[in-house]
């Protein structure tokens, strides 16, 4: 038993090898492949922001944007931070959540629900050019 | 009905030791003017954006704001001679929005004068507002003041008539504030005309107060904290001693002087905007005299939200916010430096921490 395993473990190991010497390098990229990434990271930003302004996301009606229009007083340049109403530090999702729950009268959600990734996204792209200030209150 | 006067008798009885405590703006009117019969303060509330969920039920966190702000104006001693309310009662311009919204200001003692926002008009554009408020603009005289409304949240005909397929879609493309399909806001030409005429007869030392939704100003074009023919509005006032506009739209303290108009921006009841300048990408001609609210703590639901009481002393205005949750602030014209300024953070080394926005 125990060699039948280490047996199909050898061989696959030995694909991956033989497969491997086909493959490009790890730190070759062009172009394409950096435009290719970029949309990538930005059809998320664009999910995020139509989770941003939808009537949907919580159970009355109110969107993140109505407060916060194009993502502006969400400062994710600043977290972690200590955020004193929740009594320790804590990440922007844990914020998100906050409103999830409050505001938008809603559940949280997951945090590594694609939904929260999305928004994350983009917040962070809304606040693109800004210097990290981790902390800062 | 009687069950309810009584109630807010009792209600009475237990704010009169919270105005007490929180220092409600009651009894600080200046003289205005030379004669004593003319002094009167009026009070102002502004963007309740009162939003529907379905049935009966509406979002409980604006429908607080705006019921309270009306508490809080029946209690001023001494009375305003008047409420305005300064646009934006309803969020989607439906009729149940603006049926429970005008139900919480029939509360108000006081005789109303109304201001079209965006969200009151792009659904059926103000047609149903008219039918509760009156006309969409309008002129009046009050004790030597000459007062003027204006719907100032029209924009291109195109925009309005032809771009979208439906009244609905009309109505949601306005009403988000950061959404690029929107289109700025403008008085237009036949308003103008109107106000032309209507200026005429008034004399040029007369102090005029001018109301309108979005600032007769061009501060931010990505959210409408703008009027595109605002210079067009003001060249209109400017043969005149003392101007005042107050708006309503951007929900937070803004003043601003540009030649002999003075600006000034009143607090919603249902949530505060960021400043501009908190817009990383965004470009802005923001009015630098002005001291910033504080910024908002999002825990404390009605906090950076509020309602005003405006006093009139040598023809402009006094404004005093009556801030949830915060320190009040006062933000009169000087006539030493012939401009707006908060009457304890002008200073520069007078300003707070939580007045800095980023």
């Amino acid at each position: 038993m125990t060699k039948k395993i280490a047996g199909a473990a050898f061989i696959a190991t030995a694909l991956a090898v033989v497969v491997g010497m086909f493959a490009v390098d790890a730190d070759e990229f062009t172009k394409e492949d950096l435009d290719r990434w970029h949309n990538e990271y930005m059809s998320v930003v664009k999910e995020g922001r139509e989770l941003w302004v939808s009537a949907d996301l919580g159970t009355n009606g109110v969107a993140c944007a109505q407060c916060h229009p194009n993502a502006a007083n969400t400062h994710p340049e600043t977290y972690p931070k200590f955020q004193q109403q929740l009594g320790g530090v804590v990440a922007l999702r844990d914020m998100i959540n906050w409103c999830l729950m409050n505001p938008l009268e809603g559940e949280a959600l997951e945090l590594d629900d694609p939904k929260m990734v999305a928004m994350e996204a983009y917040v962070t792209w809304e606040r693109r050019g800004v210097e990290l200030a981790p902390g800062k209150h | 009905m009687r069950r309810r006067n009584h109630s807010r008798r009792d209600f009475l009885k237990g704010a009169g030791a919270l105005a007490a405590a929180s220092c409600l703006p009651v009894g600080t009117v200046k003289l205005a003017f030379a004669d004593k019969r003319k002094d009167f303060t009026f009070a102002y509330i502004s963007d309740a954006h009162i939003q529907h969920i379905a049935g009966a039920e509406f979002v409980r966190n604006w429908d607080r704001g705006l019921i309270r702000a009306v508490a809080e104006t029946n209690m001023l001693n001494p009375k305003p001679d008047f409420v305005v309310f300064g646009g934006d009662l309803a969020q989607l311009g439906t009729k149940p929005e603006l049926d429970h919204g005008a139900e919480m200001l029939s509360d108000l003692k006081y005789k109303m004068y109304c201001v079209m926002g965006e969200h009151d008009y792009y659904l059926d554009l103000g047609e149903y507002w008219s039918e509760l408020f009156g006309p969409h603009y309008y002129s009046w005289d009050h004790k030597g003041v000459h007062f003027v409304t204006l719907n100032s949240i029209l924009t291109y005909d195109e925009w309005t008539h032809e771009r979208w397929p439906t009244a609905e879609q009309r109505m949601l493309e306005m009403a988000g504030l950061d959404n690029p399909n929107g289109s700025p806001f403008m008085v237009g030409e036949e308003q103008r005309n109107w106000l032309r005429k209507d200026l005429e007869k008034v004399k040029k030392d007369t102090p005029i107060v001018l109301f309108s939704h979005s600032p007769i100003q061009r501060i931010y074009k990505g959210w409408n904290f703008w009027t595109e023919d605002a210079e067009e509005v003001q060249a209109l006032l400017k043969p005149f001693d003392d101007v005042t506009v107050v708006y309503g739209h951007v929900h937070q303290i803004q003043y601003n002087q540009i030649d002999n108009i003075s600006f000034h921006a009143v607090m919603a009841t249902a949530w505060p905007w960021p400043y501009p300048e908190s817009y990383a990408q965004a470009e802005i001609n923001w009015p630098e005299l002005t001291v910033p609210m504080n910024r908002a703590d999002p825990f404390f639901e009605r906090d950076a939200t509020g309602w005003q009481t405006i006093d009139l002393e040598n023809g402009r205005i006094g404004m005093s916010y009556n801030l949830y949750d915060n320190t009040n602030r006062t933000v009169k014209y000087n006539p030493k430096t012939g401009r707006p300024e908060d009457t304890a953070f002008q200073d520069p080394a007078k300003r707070i921490e939580p007045q800095t926005h980023f």
